[in-house]
This record gives C-alpha cells, sequence and structure tokens, in this order.
C-alpha cells in the first residue's frame, strides 16, 4: 500500500499552483484524503478531535442504504417478471441479477455526473471536494422509477448539484435535499415520462414498454391492488429504494444505533403521517366524497407509512441534517408537519397521488423559519431573566 | 448542604495516563518566565530591564490600560533574558533564580479584618490579582468593579485533569484564608462549586453548590450557567481553587509563595503523577526523563488537551496551568482512517466499535481526523454543552459580526473552555474555541 501513498505525495508538487497539473488540484486531494487521512494536526484551539469527520458520517448513511438497495434491485427483477408472468418459472438469483443489470447504470450514471461536477466545482472554488454527494449520488437513484431513461437522471442529477446545491456554496449550505430537487425537477419537467403507468415496472429488451401502477395510483383510483405485508416487504411497484419498508426500517436501525440520523425526525414525521391518517379515516364515510376518494380516505392509516416514499423519505430524506431543522424542538415540529403534509397531499391532490417529496421540499423551505423561531424562544428566555432579575434587585 | 445539582449533558475523554496520586516535590528549577500571551487582551509594559535583579513578588511588567495590575516575579532572582516575538511582542520575562534573592513584603494579616480596599491593595501589588478572572470574557478583573459574586469551582472535569480533592491535602486553613480575602472583594456571596465526596465542603464563609455530571461540569461558567445564569450588564468574578491558595499564603505569611502542585499525566508518560514546582517553571524540568521512549512526534501541553497550550520543552508553564499533558504528535497519514472500525478509537459519537468498551482508557493523539468542513450535522453540540445556549447558533452569530445575535444569544455566559467539548466532537473540524474568542475580542472592542 505504500506505493499508492509515495505517488500522491510525489505528485502533489506537480498539482500545487503553478505546477504543470495544477487544475487537477481538487482531484489529486480528493482522492488522497479519501485513501488517506491526512496528516494535519491541530493548530488551535482543543489538541484532540474526534476521529469522525465527514467522510465516516456519509459512509454510513450509505451503508444504511444497503439493504433498500438490494431490496430495490431484487424487486425489480420480481416486478419484472411478475407482470410477464414468469415468476414462478424464475429463480431468485435471477430475478435479482436482472435488477442489478436494470439499476446499476442508474447508480453509475448518477455518481458520475454528480462527483464530475463536484471536482470541477472544487477546482474553481479552490475547496476540498465535499463529500455530501457521496449520499445524493445514492438516493438519487432510489427515488427514480426503474424505467427512467439514462439521459434523463444525468440531467436531473446535474440540476440538482448545479442549483440545489452549488449555487448556495456546497454541501452544508443548501436550502433543500439535493436528491429532491433532482426528483422534482424531472416531475415537473418531464411529466409524461415520470407518473403515470409506464416507468414503474421494468421492461426487457425484447418486450415493449410494460404498464403497471402503483398501488398508490390505484387507491387513488379507488382500487385497492396490494397486501400490507407486500407493502412491507417490498413487493410493490414504486421507485427503485422506496417499496421496502422493512429494508429502510434496517437501515433506520443503524442509522439511529450510530447517532447519524435524527431519530427525532424520524419518529416525528412517521407520528404525523400516522395522526393524518387518521384524521382522513373519519372522513372516510363521508357522502361529499367521492367513491374513489373514500377508499383512499378509508385505507388504515399505517398503510400510508408503509405505501410508496413514505419510510424511505421519513428515514432518509428528512433526516438530511442541512436541509432540516437544526434546533432540537425544531426537529420534533419539523417532522410531524411532514407527515401531515405528506398524507394531506397524498390523498387530496387529485393530480399524483404521492406526497413525500412535495411535503419534505416544502418543510425544507419553511426549516429556517421553524428554527428562527426556537431560537427566538431561547433569547426571550434570556431577556426574560435579565428583567425578572432587574425588577427583583 | 444544598441540593446536588445534576448535569446530564457533557462527555468524559477516557485518556490513558491519569495522574497516579503522589506528590513528588522538584527543586526550584535554574529560571522561570512569565508569558503576557498567557492573559487574553493583555496590552504588556515592563516594569524591569534584563540584568535587574528582581525579589519574588516584584512587578515584571503591568497592564497599559490597568497600570495598577502588576504581574510580578514568580520567584527571586536576574531577569536574564526578555523574549520577543513578531512586532517586538513580549513573549516571555525570563528570571534566573537565585535562593539567596528573597521575596518582597507585603502585609501579613488575617483577611478578615482588613477592609475589602485593603485586601484589593494588597492583591493588586503582590502581582496576585491576575488570578482573579472575570465574567463575561474570562479576563483578568478590572479592581474598579465590583462583582455581584465570586465563584470557585474545586473540580476539573477535564481529561486527565488535577484532583483538588488531591492537591488541597493539608493545605485547607490556607484556601480557608484566602476565600476569606476574597469575600472581602464582593457585596454579594462566593460561590464554591463541589463534587460529590468533596474535601471542601468543610469551607466556611462560602455557599456550596454541589454538582455531579460528565465535563464540563467542572467548569465555573457552567456551574454559574446553572445556579444564576449571567445577565446583560452583570459582573462576577472567578478564581481557580489552586490559585486561591497563593492569595491564603500570601495572607498568612506576608510574602508571596508561587508553588504549585501541577499534574504530569498522559499516554505518553513514563508514570504519571503530581509535581510540586514553581508557577511559570520551565516545561523541560517536568518532562524531562519522565516521558516514554518513543519513536515519533510528541505533543506536550501546558493545561489539558482541550483548552491548553502546545509547549516545546524549553518554553514554560502557562499561568494558570494546573497539568502538563504529553500525547503523540499523529502527524502521520492513516489509511482510509475514516473506515476503519476503530476499537482503538475514542468518540464522542456512536460510529466506532470502540462505544462498545465504555470502560476503556484511550490514546488520541493531535490529529485533526479529517479536514475542515461547513456546519452540516446538527444537534451534535447541543448534547455537551449544559447550559441554556444554542452553540451553533451562537458560533454562527459570532461568524457574521452580528453584535446584538451574540449578546442574545448569550455570549455573556461563555468563554472558550466552555465549548471546548464541540470543537473536539465536531465532525466538521470547526474551530470552536477561536470564533468564541473572537467574538469576546469583539464584543470588548465595541463595547468595552
Amino acid at each position: 500500500m505504500k506505493f499508492i501513498k509515495n505517488f500522491f505525495e510525489r505528485t502533489e508538487p506537480l498539482v500545487q499552483k503553478g505546477g504543470k497539473y495544477h487544475w487537477l488540484q481538487s482531484v489529486h486531494d480528493g482522492f488522497f484524503t479519501f485513501l488517506y487521512t491526512p496528516k494535519t494536526t491541530s493548530k488551535t484551539g482543543a489538541h484532540i478531535h474526534d476521529y469522525i469527520d465527514l467522510k465516516r458520517t456519509m459512509s454510513i448513511v450509505v451503508l444504511s442504504l444497503v439493504p433498500a438497495i438490494l431490496m430495490g434491485m431484487f424487486n425489480t427483477g420480481y416486478q419484472h417478471y411478475k407482470v410477464i408472468g414468469e415468476l414462478a418459472s424464475t429463480g431468485f438469483f435471477e430475478i435479482f441479477v436482472f435488477g442489478l443489470i436494470k439499476v446499476l447504470p442508474i447508480i453509475i450514471v448518477s455518481y458520475a455526473v454528480g462527483l464530475g461536477i463536484e471536482f470541477v466545482f472544487a477546482q474553481i472554488r479552490g475547496h476540498e471536494i465535499q463529500e455530501g454527494f457521496l449520499v445524493s449520488g445514492m438516493l438519487i437513484p432510489l427515488v427514480m422509477p426503474i424505467e427512467t431513461p439514462l439521459w434523463m437522471i444525468a440531467v436531473a442529477t446535474a440540476f440538482a448539484v448545479i442549483i440545489g446545491k452549488e449555487v448556495f456554496g456546497g454541501t452544508g449550505m443548501n436550502i433543500w435535499n439535493p436528491a429532491l430537487v433532482a426528483r422534482a425537477f424531472l416531475f415537473f419537467a418531464y411529466p409524461a415520462q415520470m407518473s403515470g403507468i409506464k416507468v414503474w415496472v421494468a421492461g426487457s429488451q425484447t418486450a415493449d414498454a410494460i404498464t403497471c401502477a402503483t398501488p398508490l395510483g390505484d387507491a387513488a383510483a379507488g382500487t385497492i391492488s396490494y397486501t400490507a405485508s407486500d407493502a412491507f416487504f417490498g413487493l410493490i411497484p414504486g421507485s427503485i429504494g422506496e417499496t421496502s419498508t422493512l429494508a429502510i426500517l434496517i437501515g433506520a436501525v443503524f442509522l439511529i444505533i450510530t447517532g447519524i440520523g435524527s431519530w427525532r425526525i424520524m419518529l416525528s414525521t412517521i407520528a404525523g403521517g400516522a395522526v393524518m391518517g387518521l384524521i382522513l379515516n373519519a372522513f372516510a364515510d363521508s357522502s361529499a366524497l367521492s367513491e374513489a376518494n373514500q377508499v383512499f380516505f378509508g385505507i388504515p392509516f399505517w398503510h400510508h407509512l408503509i405505501l410508496g416514499g413514505f419510510m424511505f423519505g421519513a428515514i432518509f430524506m428528512t433526516t438530511d441534517p442541512v436541509s432540516a431543522s437544526q434546533t432540537q424542538t425544531g426537529k420534533w415540529i419539523y417532522g410531524f408537519l411532514i407527515g401531515i403534509l405528506a398524507v394531506l397531499i397524498r390523498v387530496i391532490n387529485p393530480a399524483y397521488p404521492e406526497g413525500m417529496m412535495l411535503a419534505i421540499l416544502l418543510m425544507n423551505t419553511f426549516a429556517p423559519l421553524i428554527d428562527h423561531y426556537v431560537v427566538q424562544s431561547n433569547i426571550k428566555r434570556r431577556l426574560k431573566r435579565a428583567t425578572v432579575k432587574g425588577q427583583t434587585a | 448542604m444544598s441540593e446536588v445539582i445534576r448535569l446530564k449533558k457533557g462527555l468524559n475523554i477516557k485518556l490513558k495516563g491519569s495522574a497516579e496520586k503522589v506528590l513528588e516535590k522538584l527543586p526550584v528549577p535554574a529560571t522561570v518566565a512569565l508569558k503576557p500571551t498567557d492573559f487574553p487582551g493583555l496590552t504588556p509594559k515592563l516594569s524591569v530591564k534584563a540584568d535587574a535583579v528582581v525579589k519574588a513578588g516584584d512587578a515584571l511588567f503591568y497592564d497599559k490600560y490597568h497600570p495598577e495590575i502588576v504581574f510580578t516575579a514568580p520567584y527571586g532572582g536576574k531577569v536574564v533574558s526578555i523574549n520577543r516575538g513578531e512586532r517586538r511582542k513580549i513573549l516571555e520575562v525570563v528570571i534566573e533564580t537565585d535562593k539567596d534573592a528573597g521575596s518582597a513584603s507585603f502585609k501579613k494579616a488575617d483577611p478578615s479584618s482588613l477592609s475589602g480596599e485593603e485586601v484589593k491593595e494588597q492583591l493588586l501589588k503582590s502581582g496576585l490579582w491576575p488570578f482573579i478572572k472575570k465574567r463575561p470574557y474570562g479576563v483578568i478583573a478590572s479592581p474598579n468593579q465590583k462583582p455581584l459574586s465570586i465563584y470557585i469551582s474545586t473540580f476539573d472535569t477535564a481529561p486527565l485533569a488535577p484532583d483538588y480533592n488531591f492537591v488541597i491535602n493539608g493545605q485547607l486553613a490556607t484556601f480557608q484564608t484566602g476565600v476569606n480575602a476574597l469575600a472581602k472583594l464582593t457585596e454579594g456571596k462566593v460561590y464554591l462549586g463541589v463534587n460529590k465526596d468533596s474535601a471542601f465542603t468543610g469551607v466556611k464563609n462560602v455557599v456550596i453548590n454541589t454538582f455531579e455530571g460528565p465535563h464540563p461540569a467542572g467548569n465555573v461558567g457552567v456551574q454559574i450557567a446553572n445556579t444564576k445564569p449571567l445577565n446583560k450588564g452583570e459582573v462576577v468574578w472567578t478564581v481557580n481553587a489552586q490559585d486561591v491558595l497563593f492569595i491564603g499564603r500570601l495572607f498568612e505569611t506576608g510574602s508571596v509563595d508561587f508553588s504549585r502542585i501541577v499534574a504530569l499525566a498522559g499516554s505518553e508518560v513514563a508514570a504519571p503523577k503530581y509535581y510540586q514546582t514553581l508557577v511559570g517553571a520551565p516545561v523541560a524540568s517536568l518532562v524531562q526523563e519522565r516521558l516514554v521512549e518513543a519513536s515519533y512526534h510528541l505533543r506536550i501541553i501546558s493545561g489539558n488537551v482541550l483548552t491548553g497550550t502546545k509547549v516545546g520543552p524549553q518554553q514554560y508553564l502557562g499561568f494558570y496551568d494546573s497539568m502538563v499533558t504529553v500525547i503523540p504528535e499523529g502527524d502521520e497519514y492513516e489509511f482510509v482512517g475514516w473506515a476503519t472500525p476503530g476499537a482503538d478509537k475514542f468518540t464522542a459519537s456512536k460510529t466506532f466499535v470502540s462505544k462498545l468498551f465504555p470502560k476503556k482508557e484511550y490514546t488520541i493523539n493531535a490529529n485533526m481526523h479529517g479536514g475542515e468542513r461547513a456546519f452540516v450535522m446538527s444537534g451534535q453540540y447541543e448534547k455537551l454543552v449544559p447550559m441554556d445556549i444554542l452553540p451553533v447558533h451562537l458560533l454562527k452569530a459570532v461568524l457574521v459580526n452580528d453584535i446584538d445575535k451574540m449578546e442574545q444569544l448569550g455570549i455573556y455566559e461563555v468563554i472558550e473552555e466552555d465549548l471546548a467539548l464541540c470543537e473536539y466532537a465536531c465532525t466538521s473540524k470547526i474551530e470552536v474555541q477561536k470564533i468564541i474568542r473572537d467574538g469576546i475580542n469583539t464584543m470588548i472592542k465595541e463595547l468595552g
């Protein structure tokens, strides 16, 4: 392994300012620090620093996504063979490999485009390469329908990284969750290709596109096309990573144990979704509703948690520390409102039977406002203390 | 005794090499030095020239803006050198010690029988005044201000910190004299923060508050915030536990005695224990031949690993420091350091296997373990600050230089040491303590 270090150390002068390859400095530094934790020691303040850094934090989130990725690959194959009617005759391995072949290119495109742009921006700004995209690059494929064309993934990723993040100053500065910006971009820019019934199940090279609606789409139309156990284990059509509640929850446990994901946000989001589900249940028998609406209003409240992107959003999207509320009190409010809004938009909005993406983006926008009020309450407490004391003194 | 105040937030960093409770008395070192750089915000003016002969307690330099605050020789002898840095900034005033030089004489009296003014005058003249700091800001107290009260913490929860219950052994009466002197300086009370099983519970003329909890429970700032948090315009004074002894000795003997018990600790110390030496003793006199043989670089710190100052063996012990810590420098690359399971890597997070061994003690080097980033994680600092403060928002207010916001978010209640743990634990490697000191300097500059 020593030769790698020697290589990087030897090439370092070449990429410094004035060096022959100075335009590669960020890339050089990016790969070097990825392979070797730098030898920099503390100069001011505390002499010891925790071993945790952003690389480890981000890689833990990526690890927590692994169950959802694997399950997403399997389900891609499962849905395909189910729709073409060959499920019984296809082995587990074959199903998985089909999904793997379908999903892998999307992941590769997302990372290649996103990291490419990050490298360029880091070089222009003279920054170190920031690790934020390690996670975004994995989240983007997981929130896409399997049949999204690769060029769309590339365009959406570029949009998310540039407009969603870099214009604000890079990792740590963005207002919205970059992966959801990518998803929302496609949703609004290419609505015909991104919703409806043609994108959810992977076709094969020979057959035409397979049409199949998601259970949420069916429920909005007034039919129940899923069983709760399928929805929980992830054997329903949907975006690549969002279908398996079980796989997502395994990731959630990992995030909570390591303390990287905020359990406050996860819990309050789920609570918000459940509460809204219960409220809708209460109105399910109302004669003011159409028949189809009565069905959607009436699905058991906890089904909202296992259908569509709710759980994926609650665990992996809401907890993005940069775009979420940053105060501990704020997190409770932020998560709860996301849960409420997600189910509300999902059921009431006639155009699109999914609300998680929009609910999170909306609350991302409001997170600074929530924090503002939490901060104000701290300020007021301090002021009150001073005045009360002033009066008694 | 009052009820126990339990603080939940914070963290005890379990470092290897805590000092064994054994005291060795060191001979008077060949040189001692006073460093103006130990006093944040001080503009020193020299009172002596090189080659001057001074007694212990004779002024070496004074504060340009408060000439009554003088800094005196910890031991008698000859001023051998005045070391300066950039722009002729005074770094060290070095004295070659001489046993026969003697001490300046001051009034020997029971402080209880003196007036506040007399006590103040004696402390100012003898050079003990700088041991009294004020909050807000953690700088030397202004003699013309009236503090609401005076706070002393009798325990230090910082990593490997000296145990004052051991240090105070046999000197409680002197401590009491010091407390009595301090009590004369305020119309309010003297508050003593103690921990469980404290040797200080018998001290009179004070209000005792008992605290329990992880670091920073022993920080005087945290103790103030959890009893009577500071409001705008209020001033309190603080004194380190061991420094009260200097004050006590001055009144008991009528001369200054700057001998201090210092813990020599850390994973790179062969046999960590306590040493009796002088304020401003050379670092070499403590560490020479007492460190482990190492093929790697070492970092010697005057003070603890969170707030101390990096020193070389040829430098001198800090004015306020009661410990010297030695850890590995860690200036080496580590192959995919961020990806290792880390059974031997202590962490405030929960992302290393070491979390499974809560009892183990660890060696931590001075490596940054990662590059500096923007604020990304949230909730990390809050867990480590047992005060009603929003640390990240306060830091951001300092970074944008918003004086109103700094004031509103509690800049008066904190100094660097209170947020030092945040700097240790920060994923983004933000220089928390430097930012806080910058904020304090801004406040001093703008509001005085």
